[in-house]
């Protein structure tokens, strides 16, 4: 290279330089406060500028800072500048994150001299500061590894090491038996951004190696699974005038939905009092049974005695008898539609089918479903109760025999046949059945026997 | 610009081993070959229709004639000559000072041992401009935010890996035939061989297996260039462990390369990588990427050339071992801390560019024959490029040029110290001003710098006791660069307030490479902020960066030899 650019830069001399354009209007931008803690405050970077958004941090709590060296970028109202530490010293608090607004003057980070001040001055950040929420210890990182909001995630690419072990997923063969974690530089950018632990991530790319996608699906699974029921409004990333392609997976939805159209089916509905089922509810759900595991080993110990219903038609001359009851279960997912399956349902116990549930789900989430975890069911389950739906219809799933359509239970005036007029819970299921090989009479036992089940639960529990 | 495309018919067909002439020969005018700093050169088309007779011309100056070489001792000078300059090494250095010393009347031959163009048309500049040309034009189209902003509808942008590799092959192959025309349409006789200096003013140069021939000149120059350094411990197969001169060819893109070195031409391999696909891993010896570059241009440029890109880096770690990849392996870099030399990261890649600089070529020369020693390969020089011995003394009538001595190793400033050489030779003095000469990163954008960065001007103006000002303006106040949706970018002026000198210009924005040259022409012909602010810029167009920014200039009354400035009229 040429000798003219081969001079490196002192970083003495631009420190100077820092002080002759921001430093000339009079503000002194780090000042002692303790003996050896000092603040780092909000420069003013121009006559006119009140207050200043932290754009980025350049460094990371801990961090060594040499005189000199860029911490921060800073967005004033006229441009974006790097801010240039003033001393020596180890970053030890961040007060202001990234995103932040403080007032020109007000401190954004303290600055400790010796590594043994850090904690210290973290204290005192604590303390002096309310805008600090983010701080957090090292310690309860490595316990609630879950939770999908630490922010101290967000420093874990490099050095995730020890997590990769226990967990055994970064599988690469020159990674050294997981000891380290082999990631390509964009997943490693976005779990960053996304603050997703690599160290949980599985690798898909070539040896093993952690891709952008992967992260990616880490970081759709990691939120839902901590906050399923958090409603999620009309998708805010539609644009109005557009026209999206299909992905993948709501390709695949339209094609069943166009093949659905060759069979002959035909819907009958009933109406279940769910009394006895919702005060059993009550009364497991602390074991973490799900509403959904009930109605599905409801239906299956259903099933069982109507094997007919469990059957399809696979070729139009016969009837297929499965062997295994498998209630697939529909699940919206993020712009789509998929249905995990809990097989054996008649034979696996609710607690245990309640576990796999939540396990499919958020498999289902993470778009890491194995093709045998979503189309082997032999029934379908379809609730759309939640939202307050009390009846609804469905399309047959080509290559079932049947699916049943779940209404919320709801509170209903009801004469029973003592002439009396009572309040019960209520709620209509609708089942769609091929007519090949499921008649009417069959779907009317198949009901009568469900309603049953529920109406008096102890079955399900065994 | 056009070029002029003519026939030839009537050109004998010359014995030249190399000649390549066709009767139907096409001629760019050279104004088309200013890449590199190539030298625009008006030039009359009678050379044309010169001799064909062999190697040595007999031309009408009759300062020349056949000599029987094998009759001289190497020991002593030759009394005449066959030639008034030998340049060894056909790059563009060598390819400047030929077409200057044929402007100046002399009678000039070429060495080259390889392909004409050197390492600038082969494999350097031109084609890496080639795919930065492509590189450009899919971050636009893959840019949805940009596009969008324009109210332009692309649908999926995608790139044919061949297609890309031809454009800059046939690059280069252009631009070599119309550089190996233009010599020879001038007069310049090309021989082909690896020249090695038997002697004072003696050359011999041929191709392995053929009998050498000697040639003698009143002066020579070197100027054999350099290759790409590898470092040891690195093990170039060409295939995933590469150079700039394997890159170039884009035999592959990898998805994750690493690239060691992020001076400049890391950095342009790794805008072009990232266009096409690939991630990037940057490995820097020192502790901040772009060494070299103005620490704050160089920052800027970290923010938006590489942080929001898929980029990450190792600073301040050396690659102690590149293993290819083999046998289901990936490319394997063991990293060791700069400072401590502790083991510090081992890193998978797909492939490994080797971008840690550039080695003289030097080796073969003949220098001992003049006692000459190399330092580092570079063949030392002074000033005005003469050759130093072992002596410290000069070495009459050799010069050396170009990023064979090390001065400045760009291909532009291996021109135009060959200018400067032949300025010499034929009896002007001539010095050339290195802090006036330009350097350029083709990055999107682009990068462009001449004279001091910042922190060499404040350590010069400690030494000297003068006082440096910085002036700053930004793309994003300029209707050009927002027209184009590219208000990203900043220029910088560091300058002396108590008389106005241009000390450096570091740009960083939208066509930064093509807008230094107004600063640079300054510092080379001496203008000060306080005559030049005064020149007009056509409104609207990005060189009102640089109008604003020598206005922004605050030079001290003093220096004002105009009397009082008159505030500058808004356009």
């Amino acid at each position: 290279m040429a000798n003219v650019l081969q001079t490196s830069f002192l970083p003495s001399t631009s420190s100077l330089r820092r002080r002759s354009i921001s430093g000339s209007k009079g503000k002194s931008q780090s000042l002692q406060v303790k003996a050896k803690i000092r603040e780092i405050f909000m420069p003013a970077l121009s006559s006119t500028m009140t207050e200043g958004k932290i754009v980025s941090w350049m460094k990371s709590e801990g961090d060594k800072l040499s005189k000199g060296e860029s911490v921060v970028v800073v967005e004033s109202d006229k441009a974006d500048m790097d801010v240039e530490s003033f001393h020596e010293g180890f970053l030890a608090a961040i007060m202001v994150e990234e995103g932040g607004v403080a007032p020109v003057g007000s401190a954004i980070a303290l600055l400790a001299e010796t590594e043994d001040e850090i904690a210290e001055a973290k204290a005192k950040s604590q303390s002096s500061s309310n805008s600090t929420p983010q701080v957090v210890e090292e310690k309860p990182k490595q316990i609630e590894e879950a939770a999908p909001d630490v922010p101290a995630a967000a420093a874990a690419p490099s050095v995730p090491v020890a997590k990769a072990v226990t967990l055994g997923s970064a599988v690469h063969p020159a990674s050294e038996g997981g000891k380290r974690i082999v990631a390509s530089p964009y997943a490693k950018k976005l779990a960053k951004e996304l603050k997703v632990d690599l160290g949980t991530v599985v690798g898909s790319g070539p040896l093993g190696r952690i891709v952008a996608k992967d992260v990616e699906a880490a970081a759709v699974a990691v939120p839902v699974a901590a906050s399923p029921a958090k409603p999620d409004p009309v998708a805010p990333g539609i644009e109005l005038g557009t026209v999206v392609p299909f992905t993948t997976m709501q390709g695949a939805v339209s094609r069943n939905m166009v093949e659905s159209l060759s069979v002959p089916t035909f819907r009958v509905g009933y109406t279940i009092t769910t009394n006895a089922l919702d005060a059993l509810y009550k009364k497991i759900k602390s074991k973490g049974v799900t509403m959904t595991a009930l109605l599905a080993k409801a239906t299956a110990l259903a099933l069982v005695q109507h094997p007919v219903v469990n059957s399809c038609c696979r070729d139009g001359n016969s009837f297929t008898y499965n062997s295994s009851i498998n209630i697939a279960v529909a699940v919206a997912i993020d712009g789509g539609l998929i249905t995990p399956v809990l097989q054996d349902a008649d034979k696996v116990d609710i607690y245990t089918l309640s576990r796999k549930w939540k396990e499919l789900v958020d498999k289902a989430r993470a778009k890491q479903l194995q093709p045998h975890e979503y189309n082997t069911g032999t029934f379908t389950l379809s609730n759309l109760g939640m939202f307050g739906v009390d009846r609804f219809d469905a399309i047959l799933p080509p290559g079932t025999g049947a699916i049943m359509a779940v209404g919320a239970s709801q509170p209903s005036v009801v004469a029973s046949m003592d002439g009396r007029i009572g309040m019960k819970n209520q709620m209509q299921v609708n089942v769609t059945a091929d007519h090949r090989v499921i008649y009417g009479a069959d779907l009317a036992a198949f009901l009568q026997t469900l309603a049953k089940i529920v109406e008096d639960p102890k079955d399900l529990t065994f | 610009m056009h070029s002029i495309c003519f026939q030839a018919t009537g050109v004998p067909r010359s014995n030249y081993i190399f000649d390549s002439c066709s009767p139907a020969l096409a001629i760019s005018k050279p104004i088309n070959l200013r890449f590199c700093g190539l030298r625009k050169e008006a030039f009359g088309f009678s050379g044309l229709t010169h001799s064909s007779s062999g190697r040595v011309r007999f031309s009408s100056r009759g300062h020349s004639k056949k000599v029987s070489a094998s009759a001289e001792s190497n020991g002593s000078p030759p009394k005449s000559f066959d030639y008034d300059l030998i340049i060894i090494g056909a790059g563009v250095g060598g390819h400047g000072a030929a077409l200057h010393a044929v402007e100046k009347g002399l009678k000039s031959a070429i060495i080259e041992g390889d392909v004409v163009g050197g390492t600038c048309v082969n494999r350097g500049c031109v084609p890496s401009k080639a795919l930065l040309a492509v590189s450009g034009k899919m971050r636009e189209l893959q840019s949805e935010h940009h596009m969008k902003a324009l109210g332009l509808q692309v649908s999926a942008a995608g790139y044919d890996r061949q297609g890309v590799a031809d454009h800059a092959n046939n690059l280069a192959s252009k631009i070599r035939s119309n550089l190996t025309n233009s010599m020879k349409a001038l007069g310049v006789d090309i021989l082909t061989g690896v020249g090695t200096i038997v002697g004072p003013q003696k050359v011999k140069y041929g191709k392995v297996g053929f009998p050498d021939n000697i040639v003698t000149a009143k002066n020579i120059i070197i100027a054999t260039g350099s290759v790409p350094f590898v470092p040891k411990g690195i093990e170039v197969d060409g295939k995933t462990v590469i150079t700039s001169d394997h890159a170039l060819k884009l035999e592959s893109v990898p998805d994750w390369i690493a690239i060691v070195g992020s001076g400049y031409i890391g950095l342009e391999f790794s805008d072009v990588y990232t266009a096409l696909g690939s991630e990037v891993t940057f490995i820097e010896a020192l502790d901040q990427l772009m060494p070299g570059f103005d620490p704050e241009i160089g920052k800027l440029a970290q923010r938006v050339l590489i942080n929001p890109r898929k980029i990450d880096y190792h600073t301040g770690v050396f690659a102690t071992k590149i293993t290819p990849a083999k046998d289901g392996k990936p490319v394997i870099i063991e990293l060791i801390d700069a400072k401590t030399k502790e083991p510090k990261d081992t890193l998978e890649v797909d492939a490994a560019l080797i971008a840690t600089g550039r080695a003289p070529f030097t080796n073969g020369l003949g220098l001992e024959n003049v006692n000459v020693v190399t330092q580092r390969g570079f063949v030392p020089v002074d000033e005005r490029m003469r050759v130093i011995d072992t002596n410290g003394n000069l070495v009459p009538h050799l010069y050396c040029i170009g990023d064979a001595n090390g001065k400045m190793m760009l291909a532009h400033a291996a021109s135009a110290q060959g200018i400067s050489v032949v300025e010499q030779v034929t009896g002007r003095d001539h010095v050339l001003n290195h802090l006036s000469i330009p350097a350029a990163c083709f990055t999107h954008p682009e990068i462009s710098m001449v004279g001091l960065t910042e922190p060499q001007a404040r350590e010069k103006a400690q030494k000297e006791g003068f006082e440096v000002g910085v002036a700053k303006t930004s793309f994003k106040a300029n209707t050009k660069a927002l027209a184009e949706n590219e208000g990203e970018g900043l220029a910088k002026l560091i300058y002396r307030p108590d008389n106005g000198e241009i000390l450096g210009v570091h740009i960083f924005g939208l066509h930064a490479a093509d807008l230094i040259h107004e600063a640079s022409n300054a510092i080379a012909l001496g203008t000060r902020i306080q005559d030049i602010k005064f020149a007009v810029h056509a409104h609207p167009t990005l060189s009102e960066v640089l109008d604003e920014l020598f206005k922004s200039a605050k030079v001290k009354a003093a220096a004002l030899s105009h009397g009082p400035v008159s505030e500058p009229v808004a356009v």
